[in-house]
């Protein structure tokens, strides 16, 4: 198993070299003057010059290349034209909001996904297998951010003066507000990576609510997060349930499942421990390949909820021609997906020996 | 003497049948098939007779109407004396009935060319790789390790800040994004038809490499493109709504279904019809391309049934 790890690792580092070139070509392919792109046509040659030579856009695409991968290590990923911020600031800010969304979104679209899928393989051929089926074919087919609206119009306004009524914008209601961590934990002068951490993890809303106690803050930021964690989930948990029914059709009838039916086993155990064991394999495959769509919806559904997170981020980073923010935010996304795809390689790993020895 | 006839009569009536009918019949007596058929012929149908269909331009102001207003339809009571606006007016006072029908033709146009684009450079990519193999075979299909390690919206999103916003930026965009899958499936189909005995036969008879590529191994690919083409034009409509609504994609005053969302997004609760109908006509068109693409897999490709039904 380890040396299955270690060999993933190891064909890990050609795609994310490939990777960083890409997002190091973002700025370097842009058609024109990169100068006037970026600053604007206002921009004085005596500005420009500054410019170009401040983020070494002279030298040759060899010597910018290294410099950069240089500052990657080093956690330099330059500062924002727009905020005259660091990059890696604007991260710790953004990011915990879309992982905590992402995180919400895979955790519904996983367990709603296997349990419909479940159900309708069950009820193979029956009504509710129907249906099931049909809510997963018009799911895959919405759009993410219509799915948002009009999750947002329902439960804001048709379901104003009920208990279920949930928040359609924003990330908590106005009046709350988490604590800064490092003030917390009385954590002075903090640098480098500690402070980034202690920063990232401050800005995850959640868990900050968790760590300092406060159950006002935690429960008002779920509710918050509800709506746009099933818009987003909603294609993912589509895809999951289809990829479960056929998975566990495709198994249910195997010899071995006779087997354990004639041995007079009940037949929830058969479906649970023998069953599903074998069935999860393809499932597993899916949730990593969503990953991906769950990335994307997130950035979609974020403009939808008006949450500052990082697809908005980077949206407006686009529009602004902010380009040091788009590099350092489509590194960071990309590292992450790559990264759940290994998580995913190594459990499909752990799931079936035969991969491992291959 | 009977059963001889009887055996010519099926052969024959087997051989009246071209591939491509019978593959049509089968798709027809296919649920999801038959469905996407459906969905997907009569959205061909609007967007061919859309001039006819709308009532009014697309991009046409309607100064006298006020703007946002509900639908006006007259069979569900609205005075006759008012103008017919199906889905109401928009926010800059245009007809959205108009507007939602000829956004069927740029979304067709968006799903097909894409789709033609990246399935074109994909197989180019995945058979040069193929026949190539060594150093060349090595840095492509490196290459599209690289593309497939962005979520593909997001590498979408990367590719149109390089280029610039706009449509055709964001179609060559979404092209760009869906090449790796292609170049893999062609790849693979090639790998592993290339040395089969009727290639070899070929070569041995003289036939000359473009020949073996385009009219031996090639036509094996075919199957499952047609397939993952079909499945990828609903992503490609898909993405670019995305990225029309993000403002990055379709400019303004363009009937775009995705734009029209966006525009519109801020009046959702006190405008809801401007953003449910556009909603309503993209999830048609994805789900009528899902369902023909589904029924596809089925039928034309029995190794992949898994997922159907």
């Amino acid at each position: 198993m380890l040396q299955f790890i270690a060999r993933r690792l190891l064909l890990l580092l050609p795609v994310m070299l490939g990777v960083v070139l890409v997002t190091f070509l973002i700025v370097r392919l842009i058609p024109g003057d990169p100068c006037i792109t970026m600053l604007g046509e206002r921009a004085t040659p005596a500005k420009c010059e500054a410019f170009l030579e401040r983020y070494g856009l002279n030298d040759n695409l060899g010597v910018q290349f290294i410099r950069y991968l240089e500052n990657l290590v080093k956690g330099d990923f330059g500062d924002s034209i727009r905020f005259t911020r660091p990059v890696t600031t604007l991260i710790a800010e953004r990011l915990p909001l879309t992982m905590e969304l992402t995180l919400l979104a895979m955790i519904f679209s996983t367990t709603v996904g296997v349990l419909l899928g479940v159900i309708s393989a069950l009820k193979r051929n029956t009504i509710i297998d129907t249906l099931t089926m049909i809510i997963a074919n018009i799911g895959v087919s919405m759009p993410v951010f219509w799915l948002g609206l009009l999750l947002a119009y329902f439960f804001a306004l048709t379901l104003k003066g009920t208990p279920f009524v949930l928040p359609p914008s924003g990330r908590f209601s106005a009046g709350l507000s988490p604590v800064d961590l490092a003030e917390f934990w009385n954590l002075e002068n903090l640098t480098g990576m500690k402070a980034f951490l202690v920063e990232l993890m401050s800005n995850t809303v959640l868990v900050n609510a968790l760590i300092t106690g406060d159950w006002a803050l935690f429960w008002d930021s779920f509710r918050h997060l509800i709506l746009p964690a099933v818009a987003v989930g909603t294609i993912p948990m589509s895809i999951i349930a289809r990829m479960t029914r056929s998975s566990l059709l495709e198994v249910v009838g195997l010899d071995y499942i006779r087997a354990a039916r004639a041995k007079g086993m009940t037949e929830s155990r058969v479906i649970r421990k023998h069953a599903m064991r074998n069935a999860l394999i393809p499932i597993v495959t899916i949730i990593g390949i969503e990953t991906g769509s769950l990335l994307s919806g997130a950035v979609l559904t974020e403009t939808v909820f008006n949450l500052p997170g990082f697809g908005t981020g980077l949206v407006s980073a686009i529009l602004a021609r902010d380009y040091p923010v788009v590099q350092g935010f489509t590194l960071v996304i990309a590292t992450i997906f790559v990264l759940v795809n290994l998580i995913v390689d190594i459990s499909y790993a752990y799931l079936d020996p035969r991969i491992r020895l291959e | 003497m009977e059963n001889t006839s009887e055996l010519t009569e099926i052969v024959t009536q087997a051989s009246r049948q071209s591939p491509t009918r019978e593959a049509l019949r089968h798709l027809w007596r296919h649920s999801s098939g038959k469905a996407g058929i459906i969905i997907l012929g009569l959205l061909i149908l609007i967007a061919i007779f859309a001039p006819v269909i709308a009532p009014y331009d697309p991009t046409q102001l309607l100064k006298t109407e006020i703007r946002r207003d509900t639908p006006c339809i007259h069979l569900l009571g609205c005075p006759a004396e008012r103008e017919q606006h199906l889905f109401g007016i928009d926010g800059n006072s245009r007809d959205l009935f108009s507007r939602v029908i000829f956004g069927s033709r740029l979304s067709l146009q968006v799903g097909v060319t894409t789709m033609a684009f990246a399935i074109v450079i994909g197989t180019l990519i995945g058979a040069v790789s193929a026949y190539a193999g060594g150093w060349l075979d090595n840095i492509l299909m490196r290459t599209m390790d690289v593309l497939m390690a962005f979520p593909s919206l997001l590498l979408a999103i990367a590719i149109v800040s390089i280029l610039g916003t706009g449509l055709i930026n964001a179609l060559l965009a979404i092209g760009i994004v869906s090449i790796p899958r292609f170049a893999r499936l062609v790849r693979s189909t090639v790998l592993t038809v290339k040395d089969l005995e009727f290639v070899q036969a070929s070569r041995a008879m003289g036939a000359s490499g473009m020949h073996i590529l385009f009219k031996r191994i090639l036509p094996n690919a075919v199957t499952p493109l047609i397939v993952q083409g079909t499945l990828g034009i609903a992503t490609a409509i898909l993405d670019a709504a995305a990225l029309s609504f993000l403002g990055l994609g379709a400019e303004p005053p363009r009937p775009e279904w995705g734009l029209m969302l966006g525009e519109e997004k801020n009046s959702i609760f006190s405008a809801p019809h401007l953003v449910i109908f556009p909603g309503i006509a993209i999830m048609f068109t994805v789900l009528g391309f899902n369902l023909l693409g589904d029924g596809l897999r089925d039928i034309l490709d029995p190794r992949l049934t898994r997922a159907g039904k």
